[in-house]
């Protein structure tokens, strides 16, 4: 079946696939602070930039602001630009299934027996 | 009936922002779901997108503004050292501690990751337009980012839902 016309071509793949690894890799980083948190207590006090919130405020904080920066760098480099968006994709996926991984109380907790 | 500033925001976190959260993601999700060449015309697809992309970064925003009014304004009345806190409250019992242990744990830090995932869906609604509805593996990741980003604020709102009964903030 042919493809409607909506008068716009798509633009190229890269700025997608940006998006997606950059949010892979946010998700991911979270999984890895909170269980860092819960290993190391040096890190744990490094991470309360509010008090009354306590460590969570740089557990979320610090993977937030890294997101948007490697969102920025990925977009700047592949926008406009075809890339093997399967493999990004995936990538993605996985790093966001780990992140969730280590984001299970279970899991960070067993980092810091 | 009275309600105190910290049941007011509570209220506002848990179930205002989390409503309009829900409602963007039903609307979202069928918007999606339904972008397809065989599905509708040009017109109906440049008059979907409008609405799509409302719905998208109502969501992401709505995510946004529950996880920062819960973890600034909400989360410090609830793990404050005070002894009738929720928090120290679930802890003194051995029946309840689990709720603060597990829930309250996997809650705290898993409806974080829903605003960076629905910003994303949104930037991609936004960005690619209706040429999303061109390119099936585009949009197909974009669904299951959507999704994701839904259920992890579906376990977070269920057990704020479940903790906000056992362990109230007064």
């Amino acid at each position: 079946m042919a493809m409607p016309s909506t008068g716009h071509e798509s633009p190229a793949n890269g700025a997608g696939a940006a998006a997606l690894l950059a949010a892979g890799i946010g998700t991911f980083l979270m999984g890895i602070l909170t269980a860092w948190a819960e290993a190391s207590a040096t890190i744990k006090g490094l991470l309360v930039w509010y008090g009354p919130a306590g460590p969570l405020t740089g557990k979320t904080g610090v993977p937030v602001l890294a997101w948007l920066l490697i969102w920025a760098i990925l977009h700047a480099a592949w926008r406009g630009k075809e890339v093997n968006f399967r493999s990004i994709y995936r990538g993605a996926l996985t790093l966001i299934l780990l992140g969730f991984l280590f984001l299970f109380p279970p899991v960070f907790e067993a980092f810091g027996r | 009936m009275t309600l105190t500033l910290r049941g007011l925001w509570t209220v506002l976190h848990g179930m205002v922002f989390g409503a309009i959260f829900l409602l963007a993601f039903a609307g979202g999700l069928a918007g999606l779901y339904s972008l397809r060449p065989q599905l509708v015309t040009p017109e109906g697809l440049r008059e979907r997108m409008t609405r799509l992309r409302a719905g998208v970064w109502t969501m992401a925003i709505m995510a946004w503004v529950t996880v920062i009014s819960g973890t600034y304004i909400v989360y410090p009345w609830y793990r404050a050292k005070d002894p009738a806190s929720p928090r120290s409250t679930l802890l003194a019992n051995p029946a309840t501690a689990l709720w603060h242990t597990f829930g309250m744990e996997w809650k705290e830090h898993i409806g974080w990751v829903a605003p960076i995932l629905a910003t994303a869906v949104a930037f991609l609604v936004s960005y690619y337009g209706a040429g999303l509805a061109k390119d099936d593996r585009l949009r197909r990741a974009t669904t299951v980012l959507f999704i994701l980003a839904f259920a992890t604020a579906a376990v977070a709102g269920v057990f704020g839902a479940f903790l906000n009964k056992v362990g109230p903030i007064r």
